[in-house]
């Protein structure tokens, strides 16, 4: 039994259904944990004690939630179109799980290795742009439409800053295998590729922001204007699937971000893995400050700052981490 | 059928009345913001048409929390409406509460005792202190900021505990009546007011670090929906909207009541009259009150805090008669017409917010709707006020 069992996980498509698994697993589990942190964070930086009734420092907090966004009743607004109504928030969950596979959490702990690592997360975190869409188009509500229309131009905007950075270190390592760019980095804190590309590594992280529609980036879902953009129309676990696909998104870019520029699993006496999760988390911290203290920029603003900045500097980073690479070659 | 629901979900009367769209080709959108809506402050309804983003025009339907305050005064007497007045605008409770007694004092030529002029400075200081606070955090909950509006409730606590000593009541307060205040301020009010101004001062400065200076706030606010002191004039707007176009406008100053010519304090105004003039000019205004507060605890005189000589019923001489106060949105009015009954024949509030609403309409033309909402907030509507 054992033996069939280790038969079937050697098969790739075994580990990768396995790998799938643990990671729907990973998402739950990393959902509540981080919902939580963001109320304490919050908490914190607000000068209250944040969740505190359930439980011990209100850490049952994320169940009770969890209850009580599964056990609401699911509703679907007059004159929706239903199919793409009901399809948006699987589209948007389904495949963030698919981008955690290349990501090397160590060398060994890795869902699935490809040499196209890189290639697959961008392709498929650009997926949820779509979902955004036909959320905002389903819901037959004109805040969803704005926060929809908002969605889109903001992701194809930054989407671009974010390749060129992530092509500056792919040019670099002359890898787009994730574990091979973590594996670059190994060699102590001064090989860490946010020395070598600075100002790569700033412009992947607020690209990444607003890809993920954090704030001061969160203009889709903008409350003060558009009351809650896309999900405006979207109850119970619906609304909490996209939750779920935000914070995902949350942990995929930081983990990425931490593979390409933060020597991924490197680093002294703890074991790799647990230095890759502390640089994420640590990652994932800097985005909620960032919440918790920024008013929310203006729309030509948000895209002035991509197509004025971003852009050419992602572009002049490019060109000269090319010219260097040849120039060393 | 999908166009039925639709026409099932939007044809009510304001939005019929709200005429054929702008655009020949039809391609605007009109859209209800609100009356259920986190920008509006309450239940104000903005309907407006968009193209794209930008707004083609705007029109506020009010009326919605009308609650018939002018013709309460009407049927009851001059002592049983008081109450009302910290109702009709719930952040500057204090400010309405002195139009109206200001205005039956007046038409009844009651003299206030010193000690009690000095007890409303103070009192109606602090509440604007606070009623300016509350805009702070809330105009910046409408650009996205989420963590200023609890610094703003931590001081705002501290006054209320101070006024819920003397008032009794902590928001919709009804503290000073005819011919003086109802309860006289004790050793520890003074005390804790004196403390408040020291931490308070400190506070400011954190404030402008953490806000007021920050790029974001300052790409947001600047050069956003600028009044022109023109503009301003012609709608009648009053209070810090009118002082961030530049007119040092200001009824303590102007028609100066009670003892505020004898109290030193300037009159903070803007240059260009954008969001951002606005929001200094209140900012200004927290320093200018605390300014004022010290000198009126330094000044507080000995004495009644009522006046002795009342009449056993407050009813006035056939009269008509005009008090206006400075709130924290601007100028109010009472104006009374007695007929010599016990009751008002008539009775008229004038509310700051109505007239600085009504700017709106022209000045959101052309704008985002991201600064739409920053122009409605920079306004500091307070809906029960405006609907009265």
């Amino acid at each position: 039994m054992t033996a069939q069992l280790l038969e079937l996980l050697s098969h790739p498509l075994g580990q990768m259904i396995a790998a799938l698994a643990a990671i729907m697993a990973f998402m739950a589990v990393n959902g509540m944990a981080l919902q939580y942190a963001e109320r304490k964070v919050a908490g914190f930086i607000q000068r209250r004690p944040g969740p505190y009734e359930v439980g011990p420092h209100g850490l049952l907090q994320p169940f009770a939630d969890a209850g009580k966004l599964i056990s609401k009743q699911l509703v679907a607004p007059l004159g929706a179109d239903r199919l793409l109504f009901w399809l948006a928030p699987l589209v948007s969950v389904a495949p963030v799980v698919v981008c955690f596979l290349p990501i090397p959490f160590s060398p060994l702990l890795t869902g699935m290795n490809i040499n196209l690592g890189l290639l697959l997360i961008l392709a498929f975190s650009g997926l949820n742009t779509l979902a955004l869409c036909l959320a905002g188009w389903g819901s037959n509500n004109k805040y969803s439409l704005l926060g929809a229309a908002r969605a889109v131009s903001q992701s194809v905007a930054y989407e671009i800053p974010l390749l060129l950075s992530v092509l500056a270190v792919a040019f670099q390592v002359g890898s787009l295998d994730l574990a091979a760019i973590a594996a670059s980095q190994t060699q102590g804190v001064l090989s860490w590729n946010v020395l070598v590309q600075p100002l790569a590594f700033i412009i992947f992280f607020i690209s990444g922001i607003a890809e993920t529609n954090r704030a001061p980036f969160d203009l889709p879902e903008a409350e003060s204007e558009l009351t809650a953009g896309f999900h405006t129309e979207y109850s119970g676990m619906c609304f909490g699937i996209f939750f779920l696909a935000e914070y995902s998104y949350m942990v995929v870019v930081c983990a990425v971000a931490t593979a390409l520029f933060l020597g991924g699993w490197d680093g002294p006496v703890f074991p790799g893995p647990w230095w890759f999760l502390a640089k994420t988390f640590a990652l994932i911290f800097a985005m909620m400050w960032f919440r918790w203290t920024f008013p929310r920029v203006r729309f030509d603003q948000l895209l002035n700052v991509c197509w004025k900045w971003l852009i050419p500097l992602g572009l002049a980073n490019l060109v000269a981490t090319a010219a260097i690479v040849k120039w060393v070659q | 059928m999908a166009q039925d629901v639709n026409s099932r979900l939007t044809g009510d009367y304001y939005t019929a009345q709200f005429g054929p769209s702008l655009s020949e080709e039809g391609d605007t959108l009109v859209l209800n913001v609100g009356p259920q809506h986190p920008a509006t402050h309450g239940v104000l309804r903005v309907i407006v048409e968009l193209d794209g983003e930008y707004i083609r025009r705007a029109e506020p339907v009010l009326g919605y929390i009308h609650r018939m305050h002018e013709k309460m005064g009407e049927v009851k007497t001059y002592v049983q409406y008081l109450p009302n007045m910290g109702r009709v605008d719930y952040l500057h409770a204090l400010a309405w509460n002195w139009a109206y007694v200001g205005a039956v004092e007046k038409l009844m030529g009651i003299e206030v005792p010193a000690r009690a002029e000095y007890i409303r400075v103070i009192t109606c200081e602090l509440n604007r202190i606070n009623s300016h606070l509350l805009w702070w955090g809330a105009y910046l909950l409408d650009l996205g900021a989420f963590t200023p509006i609890l610094y703003a409730f931590a001081d705002r606590e501290h006054i209320m505990d101070i006024l819920q000593m003397v008032t009794g009541s902590r928001l919709t307060y009804c503290y000073y009546r005819f011919g003086g205040v109802s309860a006289d301020v004790n050793d520890e009010f003074i005390r804790r007011t004196r403390e408040f101004v020291a931490d308070f001062k400190k506070r400011l400065p954190m404030y402008r670090a953490l806000v007021t200076d920050n790029i974001i706030l300052r790409g947001r606010c600047e050069d956003i929906g600028v009044l022109t002191p023109e503009m301003a004039r012609r709608y009648g707007a009053t209070g810090p909207v009118l002082r961030g176009s530049g007119v040092a406008y200001d009824v303590r100053r102007a028609e100066p009541y009670s003892v505020y010519d004898r109290l030193d304090f300037d009159i903070p105004t803007g240059q260009k009259g954008d969001v951002m003039d606005r929001y200094e000019v209140r900012m200004a205004e927290l320093d200018q009150c605390l300014r004022i507060i010290e000198q009126a605890l330094d000044a507080l005189p000995a004495g009644a805090h009522l006046s002795p000589d009342l009449p056993e019923r407050f009813i006035p001489p056939k009269g008509e008669v005009y008090f206006a106060v400075e709130g924290a949105r601007g100028k109010i009015g009472v104006y009374l017409l007695s007929d010599g009954g016990p009751k008002p024949y008539r009775l008229k509030l004038r509310a700051p917010g109505f007239s600085n609403l009504s700017l709106f309409a022209e000045l959101a033309q052309g704008t985002l709707l991201a600064d739409a909402v920053s122009i409605l907030g920079s306004l500091d509507l307070v809906i029960p006020e405006i609907d009265r």
